[in-house]
């Protein structure tokens, strides 16, 4: 029996590049899930930005060093939106797994569940990072040109509020139990962790017109997914968000994982995640 | 290496309820190698929740289930490893193509990309679909789908194979394409097969069967002897009180 050889990190490794290759299979297979996650941001930079360029000043905040267009200052809340959005339909494509059956094929792997859980969520960063290059290349002819260097130390920003952003959607995909009850999430999740951050205006800017709001968007981890890519986009690190980013995603992961345990969670608990 | 002497499935006194619902009670049962055992039982008789415990996707917190002498509690890992599984309802992805399904599973067991090629190659050839492989799923009629779930099942070598209502939905030609693989498989010697049906005209009189109702285990021993002599299902019925309709295939 060549079987516990497998069960090795060497075996895992395999088990999580057979998960990011499915992942991205899948991706190449609905362009038109592409093509959204791609327009969605394309529409806000191209006409929300537009619109609001004039009604919006900005001041010199880090890590911009100069007096930016409103375009360049919403670009990091888009990329970090095009995150959250991957991150809240790789769940839904767990509960859409779930209710098929497919997600049983996933849960009857020999490795920890911890493992498959991290791996599937792994390879839902590397498809969102694949979508946030190719807006980026876009929005170059909208001249949204950060630094050359900016590219590069944007990825490690991206892996961490990737991973914070799905992690989120991992806990979620546990806890509801039917697709349809999913519109909810977009709407009580989605959007207000986007609208209340400094995706779309600066933190004081909120300040000024309302203290409430500006707690709201201080506590809302979006913020800090979002000023981690700003400053990263500009070659800096903004540490405090860095921390935040990779603190909520160990609370969130761990959340995750302790559902999706059968001896522990909720998941296995519940009658309807399987028929009888 | 004694846990290669231990039978494949055994499932010890288990118990499992879901709230205030009793689902099975005291279960037991053993799969040998090569043995191919029938888990007989109405809709709603607890079979599935069963396998949901064997398959560790519900946590046993009564009796003890073991795969190959590995406690699926406490040695999940060894114990998943040696087991392919064919869920009730279809779990393979029908956007992708056979051999690319068969990858995926292939991966999630350990198994690089060359070797599932030829893994792939050989089950596909022992379930008679060698020339579908590049097909994609959402193209193959209900008994290939099955078949190719098999194939599934078998690309990392179980030693126990667990299908459940693997034949619902399909057409008798297929039905019994499906059941004729199975069983050739547990023939074979290799793997032990543990088959949960209500449709009694698959099993054989020389088949062990495990008649499971309303979460309790009513009979076991091989269908013959259960039967005596009058046809399984009218013993069942006899033993149940069930509507005889409910049995119907």
């Amino acid at each position: 029996m060549m079987v516990p050889d497998r069960l090795g990190w060497s075996g895992r490794l395999v088990a999580l590049s057979g998960i990011v290759w499915r992942e991205a299979i899948r991706f190449t297979q609905q362009r038109e899930r592409f093509l959204s996650a791609l327009v969605r941001p394309l529409v806000w930079l191209f006409i929300f930005a537009a619109g609001f360029r004039s009604v919006l000043g900005l001041s010199i905040i880090p890590p911009y060093e100069t007096y930016v267009l409103y375009q360049e200052y919403i670009a990091p809340g888009l990329i970090a939106m095009i995150q959250l959005f991957n991150g809240m339909q790789s769940s839904l494509s767990m509960v859409y797994d779930r209710e098929t059956g497919a997600m049983r094929t996933l849960l009857v792997s020999p490795y920890p569940r911890w493992f498959v859980l991290s791996a599937k969520l792994i390879a839902g960063v590397a498809v969102s990072i694949l979508q946030v290059y190719a807006f980026l290349l876009i929005a170059w002819f909208w001249d949204i040109r950060p630094p050359p260097i900016g590219y590069l130390t944007l990825l490690p920003a991206l892996i961490l509020s990737g991973m914070m952003l799905g992690s989120i959607g991992l806990l979620l995909s546990s806890t509801i139990r039917q697709l349809e009850n999913f519109a909810g999430v977009m709407n009580f999740v989605i959007f207000p962790m986007f609208f209340a951050s400094s995706a779309l205006y600066p933190l004081w800017r909120i300040q000024e017109s309302s203290e409430l709001l500006y707690d709201i968007c201080w506590f809302n981890p979006f913020t800090y997914a979002v000023e981690l890519i700003r400053f990263a986009l500009y070659g800096q690190v903004n540490w405090m968000a860095a921390g935040v980013v990779i603190a909520v995603t160990a609370a969130f992961l761990g959340a995750a994982i302790y559902a999706y345990d059968p001896s522990k969670g909720l998941v296995g608990r519940k009658r309807g995640s399987s028929p009888t | 290496m004694q846990h290669d002497t231990k039978p494949a499935l055994r499932v010890d006194d288990v118990s499992h309820a879901f709230g205030s619902v009793q689902a099975l009670e005291d279960v037991s049962l053993t799969v040998a190698r090569g043995e191919f055992v029938a888990l007989l039982g109405v809709n709603g008789a607890g079979k599935s929740t069963l396998f949901s415990l064997i398959t560790r996707l519900y946590d046993n917190i009564s009796g003890s289930i073991e795969v190959c002498g590995h406690d699926v509690r406490r040695e999940p890992g060894p114990a998943l490893a040696r087991m392919g599984v064919v869920f009730q309802s279809r779990s393979l992805d029908m956007s992708l193509t056979i051999r690319q399904n068969l990858r995926y599973h292939a991966a999630l067991h350990g198994i690089g990309r060359r070797e599932a090629i030829e893994r792939g190659d050989r089950v596909l050839e022992r379930v008679g679909l060698i020339d579908k492989g590049g097909s994609k799923v959402a193209t193959l009629s209900g008994g290939q789908v099955r078949r190719a779930e098999i194939a599934r099942a078998l690309m990392h070598d179980p030693t126990l194979l667990l299908l459940d209502e693997a034949t619902v939905g399909l057409d008798v030609r297929s039905r019994t394409d499906v059941v004729d693989t199975v069983r050739a498989l547990a023939d074979s010697g290799e793997v032990g097969v543990l088959w949960a049906t209500h449709l009694f005209d698959e099993v054989r009189p020389a088949d062990p069967v495990v008649l499971l109702h309303k979460g309790e285990v009513l009979a076991q021993g091989s269908a013959g002897e259960i039967a005596g002599d009058v046809p399984l299902s009218d013993r069942f019925l006899a033993l149940t009180g069930v509507d005889g309709r409910e049995i119907a295939a």
